[in-house]
């Protein structure tokens, strides 16, 4: 067997307060609430502070979670100085950018934008020099007529109107305009960070042999909802012409689920390389907004997150992904933290001889509790890292009074943006790539969470998990 | 408190109780479950 291992990291946050309107939760809303988009407005933060905020710091690279945790709460409160939005294996872009990335991205010449944005763009994004060309927009007064003309959604930056989305099928709910708005802002992000996993990587995009896209959005028209695929469509733009794809469906598992699955396609010989990736979930946007609000807290859900991962053959650079020790969330069993976490983590371990304590971090669902917490969510992290140390005790691998201790050093603090399937494990993996490069770590434990129920097709909960360890020579 | 008798909706929340498990506890203190599911607020 050929020994898969995770090769190369790369994160991306687009900075969007203008696309925030457009979440499900605010488009819900506003529309029913005079002022409130006024509100919400005033309540969004600027592009410093989203660079400058500590979780987004963790995101990108540039701040370890333990640097995390020794960071006084609220984090929005003490912004990391001189904070520079490029990190070791993450990055974050303007909404300018954003709008760039979706311009290049559009094949089918739904979007529009204003001259102004488009030069905006152009400046801020570099790179994609085959495709920059279709960066182009048109003078204000032309935006204006096509509004008014075709059905679609007005878009807007720093609170203007500034673009256009038309709805490609006016009989096809599965091609209007807002559900078309968030495929493509799911492709463009994530064609940001499949780009730059090439930055400083092992291989080149056309070395990609396979590619795993793991975004939750529904592409397809009406006659197969959700039946299509972006992970194509994002290797065409990044020039993966040795590729082909397809995509995993999981909700917040699908990550770990494909590099599962990567993982495996490498190790029989089957493909050479796969780029597992993720864009950003527009829908998700604001979605805590009224919370945050009431309050008194920025409101957070402003940025979408997307992520790529390189998976190759253990090269002695990267880590492997332990096959052996991979941990499945079967149909049969019960669905309490317990019983998940008893697949998830305490079988594979033993079918490994090793403890729970034999694991130097578990990455489990990463969600920034500053986010969370205003809603009455709680801190996810912490919730799960108390199971688990409740697990430990009960095996008899710690005692009682060192629970604490135990989610201090063999967890982290959520850092994630509450972005869908981006917080589930996945996130650290740069960090652990970095860590075990610098002897740091030996190994880490990537468990996921999916919520099958959501869609009512089922009661059921999923949830997957895989060991990695340090490369089998240091680099 | 007396569950006995009582019309239920259980709502619960994957990263705490379940739907499925408040069901089966409402259920075994003698009240009738009329609608249970899990969300995820995160």
């Amino acid at each position: 067997m050929i020994q898969p291992a995770i090769l190369h990291t790369a994160y991306a946050l687009a900075h969007a307060p203008d696309f925030v309107r457009y979440g499900s939760k605010p488009t819900r809303e506003l529309p029913a609430n005079p002022g409130l988009l006024e509100e919400m407005t005033a309540a969004l933060r600027p592009w410093d502070e989203v660079v400058a905020y500590p979780p987004n710091q963790v995101f990108i690279g540039n701040l370890s979670p333990d640097e995390l945790a020794a960071t006084p709460r609220p984090w929005y409160e003490h912004l990391v100085p001189d904070a520079s939005p490029i990190g070791p294996w993450g990055r974050i872009v303007t909404q300018a950018a954003l709008y760039g990335l979706m311009k290049l991205c559009d094949d089918f010449d739904l979007l529009t934008i204003t001259e102004a944005v488009a030069a905006e763009a152009r400046e801020e994004l570099t790179r994609f020099e085959h495709r920059r060309d279709r960066i182009t927009g048109v003078p204000p007064e032309d935006l204006a007529a096509l509004i008014g003309k075709h059905d679609g959604l007005t878009l807007y930056h720093r609170g203007e109107v500034a673009g256009f989305l038309r709805t490609a099928h006016e009989q096809d709910p599965s091609l209007d305009a807002h559900v078309l708005f968030e495929n493509l802002a799911c492709k463009a992000t994530a064609v940001l960070a499949v780009n730059d996993a090439f930055d400083g990587g092992p291989i080149g995009p056309e070395d990609v042999d396979y590619l795993l896209n793991t975004g939750e959005e529904a592409v397809g028209d009406r006659y197969q909802r959700g039946g299509g695929s972006l992970s194509k469509a994002v290797g065409e733009v990044v020039g993966c012409l040795n590729a082909t794809g397809s995509d995993i469906k999981a909700f917040c598992s699908a990550p770990v689920h494909a590099i599962i699955s990567a993982s495996a396609m490498v190790a029989s010989g089957l493909h050479k390389y796969v780029v597992v990736l993720g864009g950003g979930s527009q829908a998700k946007m604001g979605m805590k907004f009224r919370a945050h609000l009431r309050n008194g807290v920025p409101v957070m859900e402003d940025c979408l997150a997307s992520m790529a991962f390189v998976v190759g053959p253990d090269d002695g650079t990267g880590m492997r992904v332990r096959l052996d020790v991979t941990g499945k969330h079967p149909i049969g069993a019960g669905s309490s933290a317990q019983h998940v976490y008893q697949a998830l983590v305490v079988e594979p371990l033993e079918r490994a001889g090793m403890t729970m304590t034999d694991v130097d971090r578990y990455a489990v669902e990463m969600h920034n509790p500053e986010i969370t917490e205003p809603g009455d969510s709680g801190d996810v992290p912490k919730t799960n890292y108390r199971t688990l140390a409740a697990m430990a005790v009960l095996r008899g691998e710690i005692e009682r009074d060192q629970m604490d201790e135990f989610s201090a050093t063999h967890g982290m603090p959520g850092f994630s943006p509450t972005q869908g399937h981006i917080p589930a494990g996945v996130p650290f993996l740069g960090h652990a790539l970095a860590a075990m490069r610098r002897g740091e770590m030996d190994n880490a434990m990537i468990v996921a969470k999916g919520s099958l129920f959501l869609g009512r097709m089922t009661q059921l909960v999923d949830g997957v998990s895989f060991l990695v360890e340090a490369p089998s020579e240091p680099s | 408190m007396d569950l006995k008798g009582k019309r239920i909706v259980a709502i619960g929340e994957r990263e705490g109780i379940n739907g499925p498990s408040l069901k089966l506890l409402a259920e075994s203190a003698g009240a009738t479950v009329v609608f249970s599911v899990t969300q995820c607020f995160v």
